[in-house]
């Protein structure tokens, strides 16, 4: 490769200061199009309300029927997509980063099969009936599962957990969960019952207790994955630039399995299986942000938010009266949106 | 001494590369490591740089052992540029040089003038002024080192070590690399440690040479102390004549064949 042959690209005007105020751009367009996401979301549905409906529901309810549908049933639902979308998204951009590997997603971790696991074994054993009692179990089995993997992929390591550990002890437990999770639901009708409507992932019927129940879990990861952002920037040039940079990487990776944790953990136990999410967004956000994770993170958020909620959105309108589960739809827009990508676009190697 | 490695035992797992080393680099100088493939002379590097702990021996860094040193403070006095670095995709110049600023960073004081000035310096000193918003896979080779190279000067360190910063470029690319060492040298003062593979340009470009077989340093000194035809037998099996380089006046080794070690 010579210069010469290198095609001409016109150097970007204004340099860095142009290039920031381009990104903050994006961001608040990003930002725009979630706000239209939730607008559809609260006002679409089996009964579609009208938007002034809707503001005299947030504003002023007299308990007419659409107040109650809004503020009982869409507002939670809305909210609970928003932070799930967002959560995920950051998970599977931070996932991808750590990996160095544009097919990780969250699940890799464990956190799927753990939260699977412990939410099964609270219906079986202690006989929970309640969402909002599983969701406690799902994180706790999120958690615990994620903490296992990191604790097996250092074993045998110099220096902490490697990405190869990482994945090696991740694809294990999840196995190994999974195995002992269908052997359960197999013998118990009624764990089997709300296994298979978790698996699918839905954010319906969640009410608002819910949303208070992973909003500190979410809030916590968030915080964990802005400030390990500039470190995953270091650590994309390879451990041993890292290092020679300052960067601590045991302590920089651990910093990421813990928001991919909390932040993964937290919407896989409210929502169920959506981990789809987090594989797809990141590939979405990175043609707009480039591989700056201060950029990567925060664009992946808006986008997953964006997905979900729309397509929860279309799940409710197409079966009317009945709906898709938003797992359901999100694979089958999702699956072949995405192959249309990366075959148009190679995706970023990272 | 700026960087010292005292009585340094290095290796991978069980397997021992370097054993019972010492080795000091003197502030301001060009130091160059040679020695056959597998003769640990990476390894020595990476272990200068906090990039490798010793088993055994240690590393002091201005009188002061390496590894009990912040390592955010060691990245502000001592740069490393290990071999065959790479970057994501569509990372550009700058951003990748703007990169080497981290060690002077906080995580809520991101970018400031001196980070801005420090980025421009070493764009400059490269000469890729220009070329600072274009990605870096769209770089000529040469241009893709001089890029790597300018990251590890914006972290603004007296001392650098490059581990092979000449790999896979062209003669007149590595020229280039070499001159540009020189300068850092010549110009701003900095200490230059590297790992060459080429032993006419490693006598043309150093203060000194330090010739490693198996793990031991067999010589040290001036180029024309170091490159003598017995020491390229002792090292490299190679039957050779040193003459005088008619451009530089510094060693030049004409190989005739290798042969068998004694």
């Amino acid at each position: 490769m010579s210069t010469a042959l290198a095609p001409p690209r016109p150097p970007a005007p204004g340099g860095v200061r142009a290039t920031y105020r381009r990104r903050l751009l994006v961001l608040a367009g990003l930002f725009a199009a979630l706000m239209v996401a939730v607008v559809l979301s609260v006002s679409t549905g089996a009964k579609p309300v009208p938007l002034p409906e809707v503001w005299h529901a947030i504003t002023a309810p007299t308990g007419t029927e659409n107040d109650i549908i809004v503020r009982s049933l869409r507002i939670p639902r809305t909210a609970i997509g928003v932070l799930a979308g967002i959560a995920l998204g950051v998970a599977g951009a931070l996932m991808q980063g750590h990996t160095r590997n544009p097919l990780a997603d969250p699940g890799l971790l464990g956190v799927t099969q753990g939260a699977a696991f412990a939410m099964v074994l609270s219906i079986m054993v202690i006989g929970v009936t309640s969402l909002y009692g599983y969701i406690w179990f799902g994180l706790a089995g999120a958690l615990i599962a994620s903490v296992g993997v990191f604790a097996l992929g250092m074993v045998g390591g110099r220096g902490g957990p490697t990405p190869v550990t990482l994945a090696l002890a991740g694809t294990a437990v999840s196995a190994f969960l999974y195995a002992l999770t269908s052997s359960m639901v197999l013998m118990d009708e009624q764990a089997m019952d709300v296994f298979r409507f978790w698996q699918a992932g839905s954010i319906a019927a969640r009410g608002g207790d819910v949303v208070w129940q992973v909003l500190p879990f979410i809030g916590a990861g968030l915080l964990l994955a802005l400030i390990n952002a500039p470190g995953l920037n270091t650590l994309s040039l390879g451990e041993d630039v890292a290092r020679a940079l300052g960067q601590n990487i045991a302590v920089t990776r651990a910093v990421g399995v813990a928001a991919v944790t909390l932040l993964s953990g937290a919407s896989v136990a409210a929502c169920g299986a959506l981990s789809f999410v987090g594989l797809m967004v990141p590939h979405l956000a990175r043609p707009l942000s480039g591989p700056d994770h201060r950029w990567l993170l925060p664009y992946s958020g808006l986008m997953g938010a964006c997905a979900l909620l729309l397509a929860d959105v279309v799940g409710r309108v197409v079966a009317r009266p009945g709906e898709l589960e938003v797992g359901v739809v999100l694979a089958l827009l999702g699956a072949p949106f995405f192959v249309a990508l990366v075959r148009r676009r190679k995706p970023v190697r990272l | 001494m700026r960087l010292q490695a005292v009585d340094v035992r290095l290796g991978y797992g069980d397997r021992v590369v370097v054993d019972g080393l010492d080795l000091g680099i003197e502030a301001g100088t060009v130091t160059t490591i040679i020695g056959p493939n597998g003769c640990g002379k990476s390894t020595l590097l990476r272990a200068l740089g906090r990039l490798l702990k010793p088993s055994g021996g240690e590393v002091l860094l201005d009188g002061k052992r390496i590894d009990r040193m912040p390592t955010k403070e060691v990245a502000r006095i001592l740069g490393v540029l290990p071999q065959a670095p790479t970057a994501p995709e569509g990372l550009t110049v700058a951003d990748l040089v703007a990169r080497g600023r981290h060690p002077h960073q906080t995580w809520y004081r991101q970018w400031s003038s001196d980070d801005e000035a420090a980025v421009g310096e070493a764009l400059s000193m490269t000469g890729l002024g220009d070329l600072g918003e274009r990605p870096l896979d769209e770089l000529s080779g040469g241009q893709r080192q001089r890029a790597w190279i300018s990251m590890a000067l914006a972290q603004g360190t007296d001392l650098l070590l490059l581990d092979e910063p000449t790999t896979f470029l062209d003669l007149a690319h590595q020229i280039e690399v070499l001159e540009l060492v020189r300068r850092l040298h010549g110009e701003l003062g900095r200490t230059v440690v590297m790992v060459l593979h080429d032993l006419n340009l490693a006598a043309r470009y150093a203060d000194r040479l330090v010739a490693m077989r198996a793990g031991k340093v067999v010589a040290a000194g001036t180029p024309s102390e170091v490159l003598t035809e017995s020491l390229l037998a002792e090292v490299f099996d190679l039957d050779a004549k040193v003459i005088e380089d008619p451009v530089a006046g510094t060693p030049l080794v004409v190989p005739i064949g290798t042969r068998p070690h004694a």
